[in-house]
């Protein structure tokens, strides 16, 4: 049958390939050769996995949002509030309370927001995360207003692993294990027909009403999944830093995260890992470079990706492949 | 009078002084092959949307198999049978062929929620897809972009997605509009080959593809039905013919 290629290569889309381990391989090899940076790779994982949660709902579903810091900062003070508050310092259970807030936060804001789509929706996300900006600045002494939560400090991990307040060491690879879980639900879902059916709201959603789908649901469902990975981005840069302020909330980290996964590629999965490392690495050493000009490098060098790249570096890299194999 | 399989009684639908389905009684029988047809503006598509549930009427019921569904929603009508293409292509770009027809069939074996076991290995859902795209001839583009494919060809997989969806009834708004003539046989070889037990309501321009396929016909003007019988009948119908048809058949 002429169709079989075609039902072959269906049925190995979603099958792991060799490369797909090279970036864990990475993640593991810095760990060795990078002592000294671990406090930074710390933040570039914690980065990515936002960066994932966002691609779920922008790269698959197709959703603008401008408010994703809303859900990374709903994980954040959850954790900073439970340990300053209640002393609940267990860091594993801490995670599932902030998966757990920023998903009921994400499903109680999607259902609402998501009847609305286009510039409408990318306000009204703005201003959900605003208003959760406002309330933690308002409510200081649960949150600590202004100044947030310093000094927060967590029990060992499993009760083995102490966080590692000069080095990092544990709170790296503890990031790094929980991106990889993390990473393994945003896989799965993207190739489930759930995943596919986001994609196909994404590509055309009069379509996906006509064969019967509910629309509306699986958007909101997405949005609160993403939310709760958001949520436990936020927890693990919290356990790490053993801080929370209002800079977890603001629109500078949501545009941020949009501008790292608009780099490295949209609804590809590994957008995020490249759009995290080389933001976040180029941020570094061009600040540590020019310091009072290092903002312009960087914005030149966005603006050639949005020019040229549209599909982002991992975009780039496929058209690269494309014409070298045409030849 | 034994129900029909797809009935609407006394339709009414305005858009502010705007009258686009005017007391429209109107039946579609078990295994019909129907076509509608009427002047541009005469309200074709409002009444596909009004029988699909896109838009609810202002009064008047929508009947399936003699049972009300004029206030379900689209999901629901889709659900118990009635299914429907596009007048302009609106399929899923970015995706294969066979995936396009795979998330309709996802959605019709309630299977389009499911978030653990990947798309590519529910074979049952990919077995009937590639079903579908073989009574349509569809199966060599089965791994091709639909963006990469002629026009003609995105004509065939908007119905094949339809189909996909295993309707009782097929409504086709336009399905050979844009194509060009010389790819246009391979539309009508797929619409003469569509199964028997599927009620077909075609809305087409294309007078040829009207008379060849359609056993009835209904014309429907400024949203109110004109006049309705079989082919030759309504050839044969003076009025219609200076209303409609006009020169193009006349001459």
């Amino acid at each position: 049958m002429s169709a079989l290629p075609a039902l072959q290569a269906l049925a190995a889309r979603h099958r792991l390939r060799w490369w797909e381990a090279l970036p864990w391989a990475a993640g593991v090899a810095c760990f060795f050769l990078f002592p000294n940076y671990l406090a930074f790779g710390t933040q570039v994982l914690v980065t990515i996995l936002f960066a994932l949660s966002l691609d779920l709902v922008l790269g698959y579903a197709g959703i603008v949002t401008l408010g994703h810091a809303a859900f990374f900062g709903a994980g954040a003070y959850t954790v900073g509030m439970l340990a300053a508050h209640w002393g609940w310092t267990e860091p594993l259970s801490g995670l599932v309370a902030a998966a757990l807030v920023a998903g009921v936060v994400g499903l109680l804001s999607g259902w609402v927001l998501l009847r609305t789509h286009g510039l409408t929706l990318l306000m009204l996300t703005l201003c959900t995360m605003a208003l959760l900006e406002q309330a933690a600045n308002m409510f200081s002494s649960w949150t600590g207003g202004f100044d947030g939560m310093p000094g927060l400090s967590y029990r060992p991990i499993l009760g083995l692993f102490e966080f590692d307040v000069l080095y990092f060491r544990s709170q790296y690879l503890y990031a790094l294990a929980v991106l990889l879980l993390c990473f393994a639900v945003v896989r799965t879902l993207a190739y489930s027909p759930f995943g596919r059916s986001l994609t196909g709201i994404r590509e055309n959603v009069l379509r996906m009403h006509a064969v019967g789908a509910p629309v509306h649901a699986r958007q909101v469902t997405a949005y609160a999944v993403s939310a709760a990975l958001a949520g436990v981005a936020g927890a693990v840069f919290v356990q790490a830093t053993g801080y929370v302020n209002l800079a977890v909330l603001g629109l500078e980290r949501a545009a941020g995260v949009l501008i790292i996964l608009i780099l490295g590629g949209h609804g590809r999965l590994y957008g995020a890992f490249v759009g995290a490392v080389v933001y976040m690495v180029l941020e570094h050493t061009l600040s540590k470079a020019y310091p009072t000009a290092w903002q312009l490098g960087l914005g030149i060098g966005l603006m050639l990706v949005a020019l040229y790249a549209r599909n982002g570096l991992l975009g780039l890299g496929d058209a690269l492949r494309r014409r070298w194999s045409a030849r | 009078m034994i129900p029909a399989l797809l009935e609407t009684q006394a339709l009414c639908r305005s858009f502010g002084a705007l009258q686009v389905a005017n007391n429209v009684d109107f039946r579609l029988e078990a295994g019909a092959r129907h076509a509608l047809i009427g002047p541009n503006g005469a309200g074709k598509t409002t009444f596909v949307n009004l029988l699909t549930g896109v838009i609810a009427p202002s009064s008047g019921r929508v009947l399936l198999d003699g049972e009300d569904v004029t206030r379900l929603a689209q999901a629901r009508r889709v659900q118990r049978g009635i299914a429907r293409t596009f007048q302009i292509n609106q399929l899923f770009r970015g995706l294969t062929v066979l995936e396009n027809v795979c998330i309709a069939v996802a959605e019709r074996m309630r299977a389009g929620g499911g978030m653990l076991r990947p798309a590519g290995r529910r074979t049952h859902v990919v077995d009937e897809a590639a079903r579908v795209l073989e009574t349509l001839r569809l199966s060599a583009d089965a791994g091709r972009r639909v963006s990469e494919l002629p026009y003609g060809r995105q004509r065939l997989v908007e119905i094949a997605i339809a189909l996909g969806l295993a309707p009782r009834v097929l409504l086709l708004d336009e399905p050979a509009a844009g194509i060009p003539s010389a790819e246009s046989h391979i539309l009508l070889d797929a619409i003469a080959g569509l199964p028997r037990d599927i009620a077909v309501l075609i809305i087409e321009h294309d007078m040829d593809l009207v008379f060849r396929f359609a056993q009835r016909i209904t014309v429907l003007v400024s949203g109110t039905l004109f006049a309705e019988g079989t082919p030759a009948e309504i050839a044969g119908n003076r009025e219609v013919r200076e209303v409609y048809l006009g020169a193009a058949r006349d001459g």
